[in-house]
């Protein structure tokens, strides 16, 4: 029998050269006529060891990291095939500590199976929430996900059940389900993660979506920046459509859903859920007025369920396993777990989905092993460009909606982006203001010349022109973006900038307040 | 100045193949920039009357996406990530190093016709910053002796 070997086909680890160690791998058991299968598999996520090659053995799959392609013949000379020992062998994969401790519910898949292997997704309790789903009424799939406590993913955390159930009660004779799979904040790649090692889970949530509030056409709207996913999604929708798990008559059931990938074209607002849905229909990402809500009028003016890729990725094993189970996971009004992305000057970078409560320290030293450059973390940004940038003083708040409003901080989306004592906060906010106005969709005053404003203002004070006064400005001018802006491109600009300015006055040159005193 | 020549036949099957769709003009746009490498500003008034649309709409949704460019690009587009991750790893240093090395700014092609440079904000791929992409594959934890190598490679398939 063949011996599997994995080597992952996610963008990062072929950014760190797996294509070329696949390659060499199957080379060389050519050359040795030593019969393997490579499969392609998604990432761990476990970045500082990518490219991660794992072996099938007797005793389950054991990993080499980081692997070059120069590397291979002397791992087949040490006989990884069968397990044995060499300088990389990280031992068996379950057993690494960063990925044992985690909770991994909507990422059970990833980094395990082959992403577009239909009969792999089947395997390993794939569609198991579809088959549960379609012999249930719709208000009992709805009451499942509100059951389950489950809040948008993507940053806003809007119960994700009272969403659904806007749109089950809507009355129409067309409704969408449409996945936000518009990725842009830094320091975020959970749902890139997703539809690159396990897409089958998000067509599953939209497909269970779609029976839920009604909905026979799905779209999900996909970052021109992630053409590996795009890939792996078409792969794995036409998968779907031949087994019939997607089309006129869903596994016999006679119900219909019909999902379609379409491409963004590179402008971060159409994250903004109503400029995304004016980007479905072909034209510019403008922010809409809201209300209505899109649940209400959505796309093509249709009531429309819009959920980021982690929400509608997580409601299969909702689904499947109930939503009590789902909700067992997390602390306070912050039910189950959050896919958290450590990323930027960290040692160990990577994926650690863990119930909501594990606080910023034991992401940063216990997973992260502190920064990457060996010196100390002065702050770190959570929740993309418009998440508050966090200093030291603040890292033992728990990971939990409530928690970090508390704190004048945002979870978002989950990334954490860590910076070592080089950074510059001044700079950071002359950038997050820079960014807003690159970025604006110039649709309302705060945001459009708010942003300009800002980075003119930021500017001055960096150049100790009038600095007192100009500090006093950019607090007004961040009370206007934060009260009068339409969306939260405007609206939370201030976070990153009013946050670098309480936390680190000492970068705008302003004493610190203890020393001032 | 002469417009360059620009493949009117594929343009032109892209709009018919996908008029039809509900929201057809950005799924025309990706196929024409992928048939063609950018928008022929010619275009605009085919596309325009494709879908029952001004050219000034068009227009309007080809400049508000960063991604569609109305100029022929470089043999190869480099795009140089500036988000807050990358810059944690020192993007900007790449940056300045790129811009050196190449001789041109953003949103500029070298003289040879060889690359053009444009900036990206985040691809996703801020486990291994800093990053960039060529022509879509991306390369992680780029540092400005890795740049090098890879515009060689690059260079070389050419």
């Amino acid at each position: 029998m063949s011996t599997k070997v994995y080597v992952p086909c996610d963008s990062s680890a072929l950014s760190l050269g797996a294509e070329k160690v696949a390659q060499a791998i199957a080379r060389e058991a050519s050359s040795r006529n030593i019969d393997i299968r490579l499969v392609r598999n998604g990432s761990r996520g476990l970045y500082w060891l990518e490219p991660l090659v794992e072996v099938e053995t007797a005793n389950g799959r054991v990993a080499y990291g980081p692997v070059q392609a120069s590397d291979v013949p002397a791992l087949f000379d040490a006989g990884f095939l069968d397990g044995q020992q060499h300088a990389l062998a990280l031992g068996p994969t379950e057993e690494i500590a960063y990925l044992k401790n985690q909770e991994r519910l909507t990422n059970a898949r990833v980094g395990i199976t082959d992403p577009v292997s239909l009969d792999d997704y089947l395997a390993h309790d794939g569609y198991k929430g579809l088959k549960n789903a379609l012999t249930m009424a719709p208000a009992d799939i709805v009451k499942q996900v509100t059951d389950s406590g489950l809040r948008g993913r993507g940053g806003a955390a809007f119960p994700t059940g009272i969403k659904w159930n806007t749109v089950l009660n809507a009355p129409a004779e067309q409704k969408y389900i449409v996945c936000n799979a518009d990725e842009g904040d830094s320091g975020t790649f959970s749902d890139r993660m997703i539809m690159e090692g396990d897409p089958f889970v998000l067509i599953e949530g939209m497909t269970i979506a779609g029976l839920a509030v009604g909905a026979n056409q799905g779209y999900i709207y996909l970052r021109v920046e992630y053409p590996h996913a795009h890939r792996n999604l078409n792969a794995a929708i036409a998968a779907a459509y031949a087994a019939g798990y997607l089309g006129k008559n869903l596994c016999g059931s006679g119900k219909v859903f019909d999902l379609e990938v379409r491409l963004g074209a590179g402008a971060y607002v159409c994250g903004e859920e109503t400029a995304l849905l004016e980007s479905l229909e072909g034209k510019r990402g403008m922010v809409r007025f809201k209300p209505p809500l899109p649940a209400i009028k959505g796309l093509f003016g249709q009531p429309t369920v819009i959920n980021n890729v982690i929400s509608l990725a997580s409601v299969p094993i909702i689904l499947d396993k109930g939503g009590a189970h789902y909700r067992d996971f997390g602390m306070g009004r912050s039910r189950g777990t959050l896919p958290i992305q450590l990323a930027g000057n960290i040692k160990r970078p990577g994926l650690v989905e863990k119930a909501f409560g594990i606080t910023l320290r034991e992401l940063l030293y216990d997973y992260g092993g502190g920064s990457a450059s060996g010196r100390p973390i002065r702050a770190v940004q959570v929740g993309g460009p418009l998440g508050a940038f966090v200093p030291e003083s603040q890292f033992d708040t728990p990971l939990d909606y409530e928690a970090f409003a508390a704190n004048w901080a945002v979870l978002g989306h989950g990334g954490v982006v860590v910076f070592d004592d080089t950074v510059d906060m001044a700079r950071m906010a002359r950038y997050a203001m820079e960014f807003c106005a690159i970025e604006s969709c110039g649709k309302c005053t705060p945001c459009r010349i708010g942003s300009t404003r800002g980075v003119e203002v930021m500017d001055k004070i960096i150049h100790n022109d009038n600095r007192a006064q100009n500090i006093q400005l950019l607090r007004d001018l961040g009370d206007t973006m934060l009260a009068g802006s339409l969306c939260a491109l405007g609206g939370m600009t201030p976070y990153p900038v009013l946050s670098a300015l309480n936390h680190f006055p000492e970068d705008f040159g302003v004493p610190k307040a203890s020393e001032a005193a | 100045m002469n417009q360059p020549v620009w493949n009117k036949d594929a343009v032109a099957a892209a709009i018919d193949g996908l008029k039809d769709k509900p929201g057809a003009l950005l799924p025309i746009l990706h196929a024409i920039q992928e048939a063609v490498g950018y928008i022929p500003p010619d275009s605009v008034p085919m596309i325009a009357k494709a879908l029952n649309l001004s050219r000034a709409e068009v227009h309007g949704v080809i400049s508000f996406y960063h991604y569609f460019r109305e100029t022929p690009p470089g043999q190869h587009t480099i795009h140089l990530c500036r988000a807050e991750s990358c810059q944690s790893m020192n993007a900007a240093g790449l940056e300045a190093h790129a811009k050196a090395k190449l001789g041109i700014d953003f949103h500029q092609t070298t003289a040879d016709g060889a690359f053009s440079l444009e900036p990206v904000y985040c691809l996703g791929n801020c486990a291994c910053s800093p990053a960039l992409a060529i022509d879509g594959e991306i390369y992680g934890r780029v540092s400005p002796e890795r740049f090098d190598e890879i515009v060689t490679e690059v260079r070389a398939q050419a």
